[in-house]
């Protein structure tokens, strides 16, 4: 919750910057976006090849914790293209693209606004946060009445870090190690899946 | 987006490599977060400056919060199929 507050205190910050036109013109025209994105996802890998629990959840992988991140994707996709089909202001390819952002809200969105447009990176960081904030919020309720994976499954990405502890909370933490795992694998499959749809 | 892809798996298998470097990681954690606020501030400049985004802020707040609604919605719905089918003790054959 408090690394959502941040990023979006940056994102604000930015926004007023540019409305008000507090930088010089220079910084406005040049985009420097695509270097500071390259640097990202190669730290963002070295996070992920380094973090001590993915290594012991490789160790788990059987075919039905394979199963829990397979369910989270196709739910998602799913629902998004209901949607899709509902409305016709965001397409289906464009719904799914931001259903691929599965919380990651900080990557997905600038991913995104570097591929489609700043549009619908901006609505990709709205609904990923959102995605964060309801799991967090309604993890009880869903534990209750879904079954055990249901908070894994709204979690998405966030399910190995932010949501976590919530998360075990509820549906107990022989579950932790199946939340962590359905995290992880959505977090490495985030910016293939955003490169595949668009 | 093919460089993108190629970094972040030279950088999964450098973290591999220095898994045990604390120091090192805790430093590029550290630096995530910042390319992070950077990239969001970025995000957040280039938006301020279109016009046609800012006219149509709170279309795209709902918007946000209805597609998130069914991601939410699907996903809750194949995690409760798949744990009835096959997490549920004594729910699927397979575990007794």
């Amino acid at each position: 919750m408090k690394g959502s507050i941040i990023i979006l205190l940056f994102f604000i910050l930015g926004l007023l910057a540019g409305i008000y036109q507090l930088l010089p013109d220079h910084f406005l025209k040049n985009d420097y976006s695509l270097y500071a994105l390259y640097l990202l996802m190669f730290l963002v890998g070295i996070g992920i090849g380094s973090n001590k629990k993915s290594l012991q959840v490789i160790k788990q992988i059987n075919f039905k914790i394979l199963l829990v991140p397979f369910s989270v994707i196709t739910g998602t996709y799913i629902g998004v293209s209901i949607f899709a089909l509902l409305q016709n202001q965001l397409n289906l390819v464009e719904s799914l693209a931001i259903g691929s952002g599965f919380g990651y809200y900080s990557l997905s969105s600038v991913l995104i606004s570097e591929v489609a447009s700043d549009m619908l990176g901006v609505i990709a960081l709205l609904s990923n946060i959102t995605r964060e904030i309801i799991t967090l919020l309604l993890t009880p309720l869903f534990a209750r009445y879904f079954g055990k994976l249901a908070p894994i499954s709204s979690g998405g990405a966030t399910a190995m870090d932010t949501t976590l502890p919530i998360i075990t909370k509820y549906i107990g933490s022989d579950y932790a190690i199946i939340s962590v795992f359905s995290g992880i694998v959505l977090t490495i499959l985030v910016p293939f899946l955003i490169a595949i749809i668009l | 987006m093919i460089p993108v892809l190629l970094l972040m798996t030279l950088g999964i298998i450098v973290g591999w490599i220095f898994h045990h470097q604390t120091i090192f990681l805790q430093w590029i954690s550290k630096f995530t977060n910042w390319a992070i606020y950077l990239l969001l501030f970025l995000l957040g400049l280039s938006v301020g400056t279109n016009k046609e985004i800012l006219s149509n802020f709170d279309n795209i707040g709902y918007l946000s919060i209805a597609i998130t609604l069914f991601a939410v919605a699907g996903s809750i719905l194949t995690a409760w199929i798949t744990y009835h089918l096959f997490f549920k003790k004594n729910g699927g054959k397979n575990e007794r």
